[in-house]
């Protein structure tokens, strides 16, 4: 097939036009690929010359910074594990039995956690965590992000064990497996991709929380990672471009390495149920 | 093996009764089918023996000891699901070996069992493959050989070639055939297949709305069928039912409808009962039981032809009574019909089947 002139011009233009667009969004990544090896970073876009380690010597030489990134890590995995193990039980739970109303029970969850995780329960938060005498623990964090993570887990798992067969666990106590037995050999291995999910969302969630550990947490031995950026501002208030880029750059590797894992180990990928 | 028995057996689901009041016996060693079309109550009556729904009322006995309260993982039985039901995340011998697993058995006598087993179904080469990297068929062998990899009281089927192509599903049904009079298990398959019923079973239960229409071996069924509803579902293609008016004299019973000439019967004291209540009777005949006549003889119905199928040994010939339904024969011929002929399918009165105007049969002189 011939293209006509005009036809050439315009995917000329509307290729130039769609780069133009992809460079826009490019920059921001390149300067935070650049910035964190120049030792000379500014704000604007520039490549390093030399290549250097400097500014990670200097987050790592850091005791705040480091131990943030580690206040991070227990929060985060604390949190997870909590909204995992919850969620799996309680989405089995309200998949598997004949509750009435348990529909119900889930949507109006979801409506209610949609209003505790934003910032207008902020302050009912604050004191009841206060009144738990919570405040300035990592347990404090934990379970008001599990609270607000909770009902969305719940609903995904839900909606995807509910996909999943009964006869998988029925046969499974027809051959002779106790309810638990099923559960754990057959429902738990097959309901694993959607905890996956799970898993991943409500840590991304926690890890990159700014708003809840900076109004629970006081000292600087809890603050998490997200909080201690701050700590890269000069007493003015300017950022100090070089800390603040690498930490950003070591701040970010966790999710990826996660992302990365969990797309090789499973792929995000479903065992679907045998045709039907 | 046991025998397996329902007392008064009903289940509601809410205000709807899938089971009403059913009672029934299995003998040990008995094949049987329970046959009906969806929603009939079938498959629940199925997962009440398994344990996997409690009836509302009544009981349910396995091998003489009253079972309906217990977990299904204590009722010793095996079950091919209709979906099968293996397990994704396990290969094919760790699924026919996960019975054995809960039962605490060692790694080495359940991959030993399976490998017996699995070769008996010829899926032998295929054990270390999953599910989802093996055809129908062979998932269909694989839940078979679950089933049968521990000894058990009652096996039961639900539905289980359903999801097979036809060829298979033939393949597999002598195969079951086989297994269970080899076995003498006591086997107890759900299917809406009439000729699925008819080819394995040694006693048919044929239900409808959550009852019991008629229990008997499948010979009777397709010979004596209770009801005009057995006789719709029985036999390929059903039996034809016509609608006719009925007059009776002298000792005889005169049958009219429209296109039907048949001689008069000779008249019993049961037909006089249905004629009491009502003189609208059905005569049913079979299709294999109808041939094509020329002329205007006795026992024949004549209508217009509708469809002329060729099965390659035989042809359904069907035949459009205008308001009053179609009729089809069954024939071994390859006469060239065209569409909208009058055609003449006679019958012999030996073969013709009475209901009631409520579609009960009407037993004949001497049965």
């Amino acid at each position: 097939m011939k293209l006509t002139l005009s036809a050439f011009v315009g995917r000329i233009a509307f290729s130039a036009l769609a780069a133009l667009i992809g460079a826009a969004f490019a920059l921001p990544l390149l300067w935070f690929l650049f910035a964190p090896f120049n030792a000379r970073a500014e704000l604007g876009l520039a490549l390093p010359d030399p290549w250097t380690l400097s500014n990670f010597v200097t987050v790592f030489g850091n005791n705040f910074a480091v131990q943030a990134l580690w206040n991070s890590l227990i929060q985060s995995v604390g949190g997870v594990i909590l909204v995992g193990a919850a969620a799996t039980l309680a989405a089995y739970a309200l998949s598997r039995s004949s509750l009435p109303g348990k529909g119900a029970v889930t949507y109006i969850l979801l409506l209610f956690s949609s209003v505790v995780s934003g910032s207008a329960a902020m302050v009912p938060i604050f004191l009841i965590v206060s009144a738990a005498g919570l405040i300035d623990t990592h347990l404090a964090v934990i379970l008001t992000f599990a609270g607000g993570l909770l009902p969305t887990a719940m609903f995904i798992l839900r909606d995807f064990i509910d996909s999943i067969p009964k006869s998988y666990e029925e046969s499974a106590m027809v051959a002779g497996a106790s309810p638990v037995q099923a559960f754990f050999d057959v429902a738990l291995p097959v309901i694993r991709p959607g905890i996956v999910v799970v898993v991943v969302w409500s840590f991304v969630n926690i890890w990159g929380s700014f708003l809840i550990p900076f109004i629970l947490l006081r000292s600087d031995d809890q603050m998490p990672a997200s909080v201690a950026i701050y700590s890269f501002y000069s007493e003015a208030g300017t950022p100090i471009v070089t800390l603040l880029a690498a930490y950003s750059l070591i701040y970010s590797l966790p999710v990826i390495v996660l992302y990365l894992f969990v797309s090789w180990k499973f792929g995000f990928r479903f065992f679907g149920g045998i045709k039907a | 093996m046991a025998s397996v028995e329902f007392r008064s057996v009903t289940k509601s689901f809410g205000s709807f009764n899938a089971v009403s009041d059913v009672s029934f016996s299995i003998g040990d060693g008995e094949f049987v089918c329970l046959l009906g079309p969806s929603g009939c109550g079938k498959t629940t009556s199925l997962r009440m023996i398994a344990g996997l729904e409690t009836p509302t009322l009544g009981q349910v006995l396995i091998g003489g000891q009253d079972v309906t309260h217990y977990h299904p993982k204590d009722r010793q039985i095996s079950m091919v699901f209709q979906d099968y039901a293996l397990y994704p995340h396990m290969n094919l011998a760790d699924n026919i070996a996960y019975p054995l697993k809960v039962r605490g058995k060692s790694v080495s006598e359940r991959h030993g069992r399976a490998r017996e087993v699995a070769d008996v179904l010829k899926i032998g080469h295929l054990l270390d493959r999953l599910p989802s990297q093996i055809s129908g068929g062979q998932q269909q062998r694989t839940s078979l050989a679950r089933a049968l990899v521990y000894p058990s009281q009652v096996y039961l089927f639900d539905e289980p070639l359903s999801n097979l192509d036809a060829k298979l599903r033939l393949e597999a049904r002598g195969f079951l055939n086989h297994l269970q009079r080899d076995m003498g298990m006591t086997a107890v398959y759900v299917t809406h297949d009439q000729a699925e019923a008819m080819a394995l079973a040694t006693r048919i239960a044929v239900m409808d709305q959550g009852r019991i229409v008629q229990y008997a071996s499948p010979i009777e069924i397709y010979r004596l069928p209770a009801t005009t509803f057995v006789a719709n579902f029985v036999g390929n293609p059903p039996m034809n039912l016509v609608e006719v008016e009925a007059s009776h004299g002298n000792g005889s019973l005169q049958l009219r409808a429209d296109g039907l000439s048949i001689a008069p019967l000779p008249m019993t004291d049961v037909i006089g009962k249905a004629l009491a209540t009502s003189s609208k009777l059905t005569l049913g005949v079979r299709p294999e039981h109808l041939h094509i006549a020329q002329g205007s003889a006795p026992n024949t119905i004549t209508a217009a032809l509708f469809a002329n199928e060729n099965m390659g040994p035989e042809s359904l010939v069907t035949v459009d009574r205008a308001d009053a339904g179609r009729v089809t024969a069954r024939i071994f011929t390859d006469d060239h019909l065209q569409l909208g002929e009058t055609v003449t399918l006679a019958f012999s009165p030996e073969h013709v089947h009475l209901f009631n105007s409520k579609g009960d049969r009407i037993p004949a002189a001497g049965e």
